[in-house]
């Protein structure tokens, strides 16, 4: 109050020498700036500007070779009205979400209560199962995938021995899609790794109490590990969905590049990468990749809007 | 009808490490147990191995005449108060005190009949829709009462249940913890490092050090009669005086002062006094030493002065009112000679 009084007290001449608000940055910002800038040109220009000029082609005819043509929304027109790949893959790729980001946070969260009860070297079997994450989505695990899912991959080997004829599963479209997701469970090494984070912070008093009013394991995990636990579930299951549409790289590699058979594995990002770059539309392709903003970012806001329901906060 | 609890030869040890050795104790049906003792002399672990929170590594713990040792938690009858008060967080009020009966099916309507009984108790019923959240400590310490109560358990735990909570707090819930042992009359173990709770609301105190009970008893027992230094320096508040004490003839000789005793004090190495049972008036008792003051505390209903005696041990005194004593004055100590307490070099009461 003191210093305030005084400041608006100063003599004209005083206030008017004060430096400028540009001054000021430049003088007591810059150095801040300066460190930021590196980030800054890339977020611009490899960021920002990419989507905008994405955002703009998805209103143009564009071949790559040629001038973009302003078409207008006549690349969204198409996609909704005229495109039944479009739908195929949207159907492939939410069939591949509702099923895997469950099935994977449920595997994830199995395993992080499993190493939860404090087994011996559990650094050891954090960092094995941590390990998938890390090469699941490369393109020689998508290859490893292929060996083993293929009509005399390991899985039929392994059915033999009980005189049972698998088929190929890559290649029968009833089960393409559910290799897939099997990959994607076998990758829960991220989101379990969150979970043993989220397990370990609720009190263990709150378990005993609930053991001294006879409450089973089982009453114990649904009423108190997983509501306790929502703001993990809810984080890990916006990320997983969000991975979860943008999967690419192993569709690529066990249909090829198609999405074959029978589109059963024409993932959304695949139909993409095809029209952009098979087909050279990327006007097309930028409006189908402004779609799949769209719907994450409106799955991503309804998560938000529906947290308040059902996911608990502590203090 | 209250219930009563035995310890025989209690042990636990995690793994070659002893915690608790070989605790015997009886606690009477409808007893209010105050365990008490210093950070990790075992309390805590011994309450928690009533509840069947622990196992128990040797012994026998018998509950109205049955064994309980490999009992589950549940079965026990027993509700417990936790520090931590352990309320759910995502459960509102009646949620939280409902859990236990939910779980062992008891139907709604008694369910809703034993949460609000229980929440008129301690009278928190405008808060039964309130998460714990937008509860003050003292309102959570309640609900976390009211959990065990309806439960209507046999036996009811605290472990350090007011330890989170303000001074002023913690006395109103002393009060209160008091009087529901007084309305429900359960056999009742109450764990605490505050000797001044277990001073105030104990039946019986248990004093606990490295996982043996040093002494066990009514409150004013172990206050008047310490079997030995620790509960004699434990047990009080402020903490009794130790003085360095010799035999000479028939006489102990303390602080340089030979004191005439009116009992036998052969073997004494400590003389004992209690700061409350010191005064500087001339004639009430016997002369203990002449001290020189080094500090006065008014507390208004009190004057504590702390001094030192001539061969520089420190002693403390407890006067009753306001007294005006003067800084680095020397003055005389009197004490009454029925209220000594004399121990031996191993720390024994004589």
């Amino acid at each position: 109050m003191t210093a305030r009084s005084l400041e608006s007290g100063a003599p004209a001449t005083e206030r008017a020498a004060t430096p400028s608000l540009w001054s000021r940055i430049w003088h007591n910002d810059a150095p801040g700036y300066l460190f930021l800038l590196p980030w800054l040109i890339g977020f611009l220009g490899l960021t920002i500007g990419p989507m905008l000029t994405s955002l703009y082609l998805s209103f143009t005819d564009f071949d790559l070779l040629t001038s973009p043509d302003w078409v207008g929304t006549d690349n969204y027109m198409r996609m909704f009205t005229n495109d039944p790949k479009f739908w195929a893959s949207m159907r492939v790729t939410m069939f591949f979400v509702v099923f895997s980001v469950p099935l994977k946070l449920a595997f994830a969260l199995a395993v992080a209560m499993l190493l939860n009860r404090g087994i011996r070297g559990l650094p050891m079997y954090r960092a094995l199962f941590y390990l998938p994450s890390l090469l699941g989505a490369s393109v020689a695990i998508a290859i490893l995938w292929r060996q083993i899912f293929a009509g005399d991959g390991l899985v039929n080997k392994f059915l033999a021995m009980f005189d049972i004829i698998g088929p190929s599963w890559i290649s029968n479209p009833k089960t393409s899609l559910w290799t897939l997701i099997i990959l994607s469970i076998w990758q829960f090494g991220s989101p379990m790794i969150i979970f043993l984070a989220g397990l370990r912070q609720i009190p263990t008093d709150m378990y005993e109490a609930a053991s001294l009013d006879g409450a089973s394991k089982w009453r114990q995990f649904v009423k108190i590990t997983l509501p306790l636990l929502t703001p993990v579930v809810f984080f890990n299951a916006i990320i997983q969905t969000i991975e979860a549409f943008k999967s690419f790289t192993p569709a690529f590699i066990i249909s090829g590049g198609t999405g074959n058979p029978i589109n059963s594995t024409l993932f959304y990002t695949l139909y993409l990468y095809q029209e952009a770059f098979g087909f050279f539309r990327m006007g097309y392709a930028s409006a189908l990749a402004w779609v799949l903003l769209a719907l994450v970012g409106l799955f991503t806001a309804f998560s938000f809007l529906t947290s308040k329901y059902w996911v608990h906060y502590d203090e | 009808m209250a219930t009563n609890i035995q310890l025989r030869q209690i042990v636990k040890a995690y793994g070659d490490i002893q915690v608790i050795h070989g605790i015997d104790l009886d606690i009477e049906p409808g007893e209010f147990t105050v365990f008490v003792g210093p950070s990790g002399c075992g309390k805590s672990t011994l309450l928690r191995m009533i509840a069947g929170l622990e196992p128990i590594s040797g012994g026998d713990l018998v509950i109205d005449g049955q064994r309980m040792n490999d009992v589950p938690a549940a079965k026990r009858g027993i509700a417990m108060v936790f520090q931590s008060y352990a309320l759910y967080p995502h459960m509102n009020v009646y949620q939280n005190l409902a859990f236990g009966l939910e779980t062992a099916k008891t139907p709604k309507e008694e369910i809703k009949l034993r949460v609000q009984r229980a929440a008129e108790i301690l009278q928190i019923v405008p808060l039964l829709q309130r998460k714990p959240k937008q509860l003050s400590g003292g309102q959570r310490q309640r609900v976390a009462i009211g959990r065990a109560i309806v439960r209507e358990p046999k036996i009811f735990l605290f472990d350090e249940p007011l330890s989170n909570l303000d001074a002023e707090l913690r006395v109103q819930m002393r009060v209160e913890i008091a009087k529901l042992h007084n309305d429900l009359g359960n056999t009742m173990i109450y764990v605490t490092h505050d000797q001044v709770e277990a001073m105030t609301m104990a039946d019986k105190i248990v004093v606990l050090r490295l996982g043996v009970i040093e002494q066990a008893g009514a409150p004013l027992e172990l206050y008047n009669n310490p079997k030995n230094l620790f509960v004699a320096g434990f047990i009080g508040s402020p903490k009794m005086n130790f003085l360095t004490a010799a035999e000479d003839g028939a006489g102990l000789k303390v602080a340089g002062n030979m004191l005439q005793l009116p009992r036998a004090v052969a073997g004494a190495t400590t003389l004992g006094v209690r700061p409350e049972h010191i005064t500087l008036l001339e004639g009430h008792g016997i002369k203990l030493a002449d001290v020189r003051v080094d500090l006065v505390e008014n507390l208004g209903g009190q004057t504590v002065v702390y001094a030192t005696t001539a061969d520089n041990q420190p002693i403390n005194i407890v006067l009753e009112g306001q007294r005006a004593v003067e800084l680095g004055s020397t003055v005389a100590a009197y004490i009454d000679p029925a209220r000594i307490h004399l121990f031996n070099a191993e720390g024994t009461a004589i």
